[in-house]
């Protein structure tokens, strides 16, 4: 897929903050409802990426296009319908219970005096129930474990009802099991044809469950596609300077990168 | 959830049974000490007398609605602007700090005030214009003096903090180098005081507000999405800067037009959206119990003020220090030690 058909790209994009420059003139296509994995070392420059294609992060040159127009010039809620964010650091409010945090999901589809349309209480019943924490809906979000907490958050960006769901490294304070359960369930909302972006630091995981890899190194793209065709033992090293062989994984045969220090 | 949810045409809401109660409460107390209000003064009116006056029957109708019925309606109204004024800014910075009394900006709106009586001589049009302006100038400058610390954090506090005590100081030499009669006025002023209020005076601020309040609604939705950090915020339709933006204006807008005709009354707006957050139980710091919680606290104080050197009425200002001041070292306390 390139820059010109892919429903939302980067086009010659440079990006910095203040004097120093993370990446430019970069050109990134999102391949339509498949899972797209970023990975590369620390300060690769994947997260910066990802703040762009979401408007956190204003691109010295170049734009940031959904369906071919510029995302600065939509309206806030109006690009929010279409684009979902998942930060890393997430915080929430003292007090909340898990249901009031899913339904501020719905912010972009609402105005000051509709906060809590029959259409709003369907799509938070429906967010919680894929994100498997209906039960938690009348519990304080600050009382949850670490991987409860997620899927809650999860559930409120899925509430947002977008096509396109953006996710800075979800797995980062999750236990192994809980990392899993959190990618198989990316996978599925992919099948049922949303487009997903993850920054991912394990690249096993990202061979596993992506459909679609794209491999950063300085700020550049060091290799980009499916992870069967450009994950290998070179590129490993190359990117994160780690000497490697990659073997197939014994469950579901995509490449598995197995160090050789 | 233990929510009503409303929905008549294209309109809907689901709020918190619990705040729903909390404000109900808070009404019904605010009412009760207006009545108390209006009984109250040189002489008793019982509440029938009072009751029959409102409705323009009886001997005391001069005295409750022309003296007693300003200064209660101005407490109310002020308190509520306060309180208003303080969630505002507390959404603001994330903290319960920040609010527009520590920060400096009440003592730069009386800094406004204060120069635009020595100076132009100063009608009450004059007076909130100076005073608005002198609030959004501390604004500025705390925000430009913190810039690199972001809006929410400890240091724009400390610095708030710092530019008050500098602002405290300036108002002082203000007064001392003003001629005689401007400074005793302007001393009486100081301590924050609805003595001797009467209706011209609160008419202009009454709409003020009244705008500002009947605006707070439209902006309440934001304010609540903003809680949840500025990238959820962002990504999730708020126009973050222009929300910012607007938030500003407002909230020094209310302050600063109570300033204008009160003197600065420290402590409400600090204390007020904390302690109806807590009644209401609910998540961030929502507007409707702030705005009812300061009502009934600076009406609960002034009542105070009238009472406790009877028949010396000091100024309601005194009595909001004194409760304030020490809320304030226990909150101090406890953020430095959380930060």
């Amino acid at each position: 897929m390139t820059v010109a058909d892919a429903r939302l790209a980067a086009r010659e994009i440079t990006l910095g903050y203040g004097e120093r420059v993370v990446s430019a003139g970069l050109n990134v296509a999102v391949p339509d409802g498949a899972f797209t994995a970023v990975v590369g070392a620390n300060a690769s420059g994947k997260s910066t990426l990802l703040r762009a294609l979401v408007r956190l992060l204003r691109p010295e040159a170049g734009a940031v296009l959904l369906d071919g127009k510029d995302v600065r010039g939509y309206r806030p809620k109006a690009i929010a319908r279409e684009i979902a964010f998942l930060p890393q650091n997430l915080l929430a409010p003292e007090n909340i219970v898990a249901k009031r945090l899913v339904a501020r999901g719905r912010y972009p589809h609402q105005s000051p005096l509709s906060t809590w349309s029959a259409a709003d209480e369907r799509a938070v019943d429906e967010a919680m129930a894929a994100a498997g924490v209906t039960d938690l809906a009348e519990r304080p979000v600050t009382e949850l474990s670490g991987g409860q907490r997620q899927r809650v958050w999860m559930a409120m960006v899925l509430a947002q009802q977008t096509g396109h769901l953006l996710l800075d490294e979800p797995t980062t304070f999750l236990d192994i099991a809980h990392q899993y359960q959190l990618l198989a369930l990316l996978a599925r909302l992919r099948d049922q044809g949303r487009t997903i972006v993850a920054v991912l630091h394990d690249i096993n995981q990202a061979c596993r469950y992506a459909d679609h890899i794209v491999a950063m190194k300085d700020g550049k793209i060091a290799a980009e596609g499916p992870p069967g065709e450009v994950i290998d033992a070179a590129l490993v090293e190359d990117v994160f300077g780690m000497p490697c062989v990659v073997v197939p994984d014994p469950v579901t045969g995509t490449p598995m990168v197995v160090p050789t220090l | 959830m233990r929510a009503y949810v409303l929905r008549f045409g294209r309109c809907s809401a689901a709020p918190e049974r619990r705040t729903v109660i909390t404000v109900a409460a808070l009404t019904v107390a605010a009412l009760a000490l207006a009545l108390l209000g209006l009984c109250q003064g040189a002489t008793w009116a019982s509440p029938a007398e009072v009751l029959r006056a409102l409705a323009g029957q009886g001997d005391a109708v001069v005295v409750i609605t022309e003296w007693r019925a300003p200064r209660v309606a101005a407490a109310l109204v002020f308190g509520a602007a306060l309180g208003l004024s303080g969630a505002v800014f507390q959404n603001l910075t994330r903290n319960p700090l920040g609010s527009p009394d520590v920060i400096g900006l009440d003592s730069g709106a009386y800094t406004g005030a204060l120069v635009v009586i020595t100076v132009l001589g100063g009608t009450s049009a004059q007076l909130a214009t100076g005073s608005i302006l002198g609030g959004l100038v501390t604004a500025a400058a705390v925000y430009v003096l913190s810039a690199r610390g972001g809006l929410s954090g400890l240091r724009l506090i400390v610095i708030g903090i710092a530019v008050n005590a500098v602002l405290v100081a300036l108002n002082s030499w203000i007064v001392l180098r003003a001629e005689l009669e401007v400074a005793i006025a302007a001393t009486a002023w100081h301590a924050g005081s609805l003595n001797g209020v009467n209706w011209e005076d609160v008419l202009l601020p009454f709409a003020v507000i009244g705008v500002l309040a009947a605006g707070a609604p439209f902006l309440a939705h934001a304010i609540q999405q903003a809680a949840l950090g500025d990238e959820i915020a962002m990504t999730s339709g708020v126009d973050l800067p222009r929300l910012r933006l607007l938030l500003v204006l407002a909230g020094v807008t209310c302050t600063a037009t109570v300033t204008a005709v009160a003197g600065p009354i420290a402590f409400i707006a600090l204390s007020a959206p904390q302690i109806g957050r807590r009644l209401a139980g609910a998540p961030g710091v929502p507007l409707a119990p702030a705005a009812l919680t300061g009502a009934v606290l600076l009406l609960a104080a002034d009542l105070a003020a009238q009472l406790l050197l009877a028949p010396i009425s000091l100024p309601v200002g005194v009595v909001t220090t004194v409760i304030g001041g020490c809320y304030l070292i226990w909150l101090l306390y406890r953020e430095v030690r959380r930060a």
